[in-house]
């Protein structure tokens, strides 16, 4: 089963949930980090890596034994990642999206690609949890590739849960798209209200089986949980305000290490999204 | 010689702009004539690379001269790589006394 854990906008406690549902299950559990701009799991999961593979995406190369300058590569380019001036192709590998149109499009057959690197991919363990992350490099923007990367190492018959990275575009969809459940972490305020509208609205349309989960939700008001009975939005569970919660979050420590009673909220939590999916 | 000048409008009295890649005019003027010409920037309204694009440009005129504010690096390279070369510091110029300005320098 795959299980992604989403949420509207960051800082709504995404990692926290994902991270003590994974260490809650124990065994047979897979877990992927898919915000790859921010991976923060490993910091609580603290896992042992034994595997880091860099990862890169194909730019451009110019021969120009055999370049006639005719300009073609440059007028497909939509981000002007490849320029023709005078006698001259300048690539720019920042800015180039791989989308192979160049080289595709060349009619000398003068481009060739190399590998420029735009990310790692680590592969680690913690007792029965296999843990994988992607990190994108400081300066690039391009994430849905390497969030494919990670999501290639998948393991169906394990429980896999997805740390999806915050927000509603492109990346998102890229992580959660072939879940079979997704969690929706929100907070009570007007602002978590706003993008969880906003979430529920991406979900739906993907067509994918999902619920609510309130973090802090004796803060704020009654709107998040009213919109759910009106929607039909279950609502998983909710977890107050709690500063030790907070304070222990912050030194890398999970709810379930502090409190291990919540490991068996968890575990419900576990089964109560089996049968939302068995149903 | 031929004097780039990035500027917000299309004449010798308009504003300069300090933005090179997404300036909306590039005036060309030449210095021996102080005649002018006016290229509308077609990476205006650019997504990416907007640098290299006014670059290709503005080569195609044979400009020796770049007066303008900011230059990115992909921007400075192109323009190295068609031997343009960048003058910096119009902030607050008209593109006559942009050019005026640097003619009295040399
Ligand atoms: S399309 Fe090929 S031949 Fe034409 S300018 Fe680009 S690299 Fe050179
Ligand atoms: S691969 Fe695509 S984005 Fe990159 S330079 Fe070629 S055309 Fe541009």
């Amino acid at each position: 089963m795959i299980i992604s854990i989403a949420s509207g906008k960051g800082g709504t406690g995404k990692t926290t949930l994902a991270i003590n549902l994974a260490l809650s299950l124990e065994k047979n559990v897979q877990y992927l980090d898919c915000d790859v701009e921010e991976p923060n799991g490993h910091i609580f999961v603290k896992p042992t890596f034994d595997e880091k593979k860099s990862f890169g995406m194909p730019i451009p190369v110019v021969d120009f034994d055999k370049c006639d300058y005719c300009g073609k590569c440059g007028e497909i380019c939509e981000y002007n990642a490849i320029v023709v001036i005078k006698q001259n192709v300048l690539v720019f590998p920042d800015l180039c999206h791989s989308c192979a149109g160049c080289w595709l499009v060349c009619p000398q057959k003068a481009i060739s690609t190399k590998d420029k690197e735009v990310g790692q991919l680590e592969l680690g363990n913690r007792n029965g949890i296999e843990f994988i992350h992607g990190k994108l490099n400081v300066g690039e923007s391009l994430s849905p590739p390497l969030i494919r990367a990670v999501k290639e190492k998948m393991d169906p018959t394990k429980t896999v849960i997805i740390d999806s990275p915050p927000g509603t575009s492109c990346p998102v969809i890229e992580a959660i798209k072939e879940s079979d459940f997704v969690v929706l972490v929100t907070e009570p305020t007007p602002f978590g209200f706003n993008d969880l509208k906003l979430a529920v609205e991406m979900v739906r349309k993907i067509g994918l089986n999902f619920g609510v989960i309130i973090n802090r939700a004796d803060v704020g008001n009654r709107d998040v949980h009213d919109y759910c009975t009106r929607e039909n939005i279950p609502i998983l569970m909710e977890i107050n305000n709690d500063r030790k919660i907070a304070e222990a979050y912050s030194r890398g420590v999970p709810i379930v290490e502090l409190y291990p009673e919540y490991r068996d909220k968890f575990l419900a939590l576990y089964q109560d999204i089996e049968r939302r999916v068995g149903a | 010689m031929k004097i780039a000048v990035t500027a917000k409008g299309g004449s010798l009295s308009a504003q300069t702009d300090e933005r090179f890649g997404r300036c909306k005019y590039f005036v060309i003027v030449d210095s021996d004539t102080m005649g002018f010409t006016i290229i509308e920037n077609p990476s205006f309204g650019a997504a990416s690379g907007a640098g290299p694009a006014a670059a290709r440009e503005i080569s195609k005129h044979s400009v020796e001269v770049l007066l303008t504010g900011n230059v990115g690096v992909n921007a400075q390279q192109a323009l190295d790589a068609v031997g343009v070369k960048v003058v910096t510091g119009i902030g607050g110029l008209t593109v006559k006394e942009a050019v005026e300005n640097y003619l009295k320098q040399q």
